[in-house]
């Protein structure tokens, strides 16, 4: 099951900082959308929104075409049940074991939690001999795939990535955007990821959104990325320093 | 400058500093309230608070343990040279039970766990804060104030009375090992006079004091810990706020205790 999310003028700010200036954007049940854009442009505090972790200032989120701005208590804490999400380092939790940490928010007996943590290990491609070390003895790509299996293993409706490949060397990257894909695909879920990596957007995108100063300035097919037409997306797609994004770089 | 305009520049400075006081009691506040309305709900997590008070409890029994030993016996030093000076040496049991139970006990153990405490606590969650570890348990379906929060708060509560019975037991035993092995004290009529001004009134205020101070050292290391932000750097600050506000209002409510229990 999946549920689609619709933002709608969703505005943020700290302090005097304008983080999201109106976001509009709508991500369709079932679909994986990539959110791309540079550092600091509001990716990951959009997501915050979403969740319900941020109160946006204004403007309006609905999950399957509820308002889930001003959730409180159990309303708030049933619309959050409905996410997994991969944070960006992984958020494992240091004091305990692989396995607790993927069946944390699973119901039952030890026995069982722990039997439902191996599969999901096996689902990310872990075997059961990870399973009782604990999360500083993995490496930073077998950490984001228990991260992984972690945010899978309540099965929700709808999966965050935050940059999922920040920190991975190219082959474990491309092994993370498989299983990411895979997992979309099989286990159904509306996927929204926030990234800046190129090839790691190519891969899991159904559709692509550019996020900028805190607007959504294009969005479309993930096949339209090199042929869109806006000087924003072309310059973040190639890489350039020239373009209407401009970098607050001092010069010495 | 105008001498208006310089009074003008600080009444705003001292309105600003006024406020800012003000808005972080009320933050402090309302953060507290949020703890006691969240404990009385379940879910509840009992392994978490046995963890913690292993953790608060047995781990600070040594420190706190040898700091009141230390303490009692050089009290039982000053007051046997203080009394010398009126012939009052005798005073030296009565005075020290009486100064170790009463305040020292109970404030001493109370910084010395603060000091390891609350740092500890700061310091642990501060940095499940800045990697995002407490967003994944609000993703995960868990409260922070019921999972992280509330077993270290009812955990420091419960078990700063025991401890602070133990820094008692040890700060008498510190005086009278040196009364009786320096002072040339006899070892039972020490006792005996200890038992003597030794009331139960002293030891409830010395229980309710503990329970007091462990209701700050907790509530002050999480609240620094769950806001702090800038990654290591802004661990460390929460770490050295934690500690230090720990101590003040362990000062501060130590003297707002003694004056209602002993001040009539």
């Amino acid at each position: 099951m999946s549920a689609d999310i619709t933002l709608a003028g969703v505005r943020k700010q700290f302090g005097r900082k304008v983080v999201l200036d109106g976001v509009d954007l709508t991500v369709a049940a079932g679909e994986s959308m990539v959110i791309i854009g540079g550092s600091g442009t509001g990716k990951s505090v959009m997501i915050k929104c979403i969740l319900g972790l941020i109160r946006p200032d204004a403007g309006s989120i609905r999950v399957d075409g509820v308002e889930t701005v001003g959730l409180r208590g159990k309303a708030l804490a049933a619309h959050q049940s409905r996410f997994g999400m991969l944070f960006q380092g992984g958020a494992l939790f240091d004091s305990l074991p692989v396995w607790r940490n993927i069946a944390f928010a699973l119901a039952g007996n030890a026995a069982s939690r722990r039997a439902a943590a191996i599969d999901n290990l096996a689902r990310v491609g872990l075997g059961a001999d990870v399973a009782d070390l604990r999360p500083s003895e993995l490496s930073g790509g077998m950490q984001k795939r228990v991260a992984l299996a972690r945010a899978i293993a309540a099965r929700p409706e709808i999966l965050f990535f935050d940059e999922p490949t920040t920190g991975l060397d190219p082959i474990m990257a491309d092994v993370i955007n498989d299983l990411i894909r895979t997992l979309v695909t099989d286990l159904k879920i509306t996927a929204l990821t926030i990234t800046h990596d190129m090839a790691s957007a190519r891969k899991i995108a159904d559709r692509v959104a550019m996020l900028y100063q805190g607007r959504i300035v294009w969005h479309g097919p993930r096949g339209d990325l090199d042929t869109s037409g806006n000087a924003f997306v072309d310059q973040f797609v190639h890489g350039r320093a020239d373009g209407p994004i401009k970098m607050p770089v001092r010069t010495l | 400058m105008n001498p208006v305009t310089t009074i003008a520049h600080a009444l705003i400075a001292l309105g600003s500093v006024v406020i800012g006081l003000f808005g972080a009691i009320g933050r402090l506040a309302r953060f507290a309230l949020t703890v006691l309305t969240r404990l009385v709900r379940p879910p509840y997590y009992p392994a978490q608070l046995a963890e913690q008070m292993l953790v608060i409890g047995y781990f600070s029994l040594p420190v706190v343990g040898l700091t009141a030993l230390f303490t009692g016996s050089a009290l039982a030093q000053q007051i046997y040279i203080g009394g010398s000076r009126f012939n009052a040496s005798s005073t030296v049991p009565a005075v020290t039970v009486i100064g170790i139970v009463r305040e020292l006990g109970p404030v001493l153990g109370g910084l010395m766990v603060a000091g390891r405490v609350a740092s500890a606590m700061a310091a642990e969650i501060g940095t499940m804060r800045v990697t995002e570890q407490i967003d994944a348990l609000t993703t995960l379906r868990t409260d922070p104030f019921r999972y992280l929060i509330g077993p270290r708060v009812v955990a420091a509560v419960l078990v700063m009375p025991v401890l602070v019975l133990a820094s008692n037991a040890l700060g008498v035993m510190g005086g009278w090992l040196l009364a009786t092995q320096r002072l040339n004290f006899n070892s039972a009529a020490y006792l005996n006079t200890t038992a003597q001004y030794l009331k139960w009134d002293d030891v409830a205020s010395s229980m309710v004091k503990a329970a007091v101070f462990g209701f700050f050292i907790a509530l002050m290391g999480c609240y620094h810990g769950y806001h702090s932000s800038g990654g290591a750097a802004g661990v460390g600050r929460a770490t050295t706020n934690a500690v230090v506000s720990a101590f003040i209002l362990i000062l501060l409510s130590n003297l707002i205790i003694t004056v209602i229990v002993f001040g009539s």
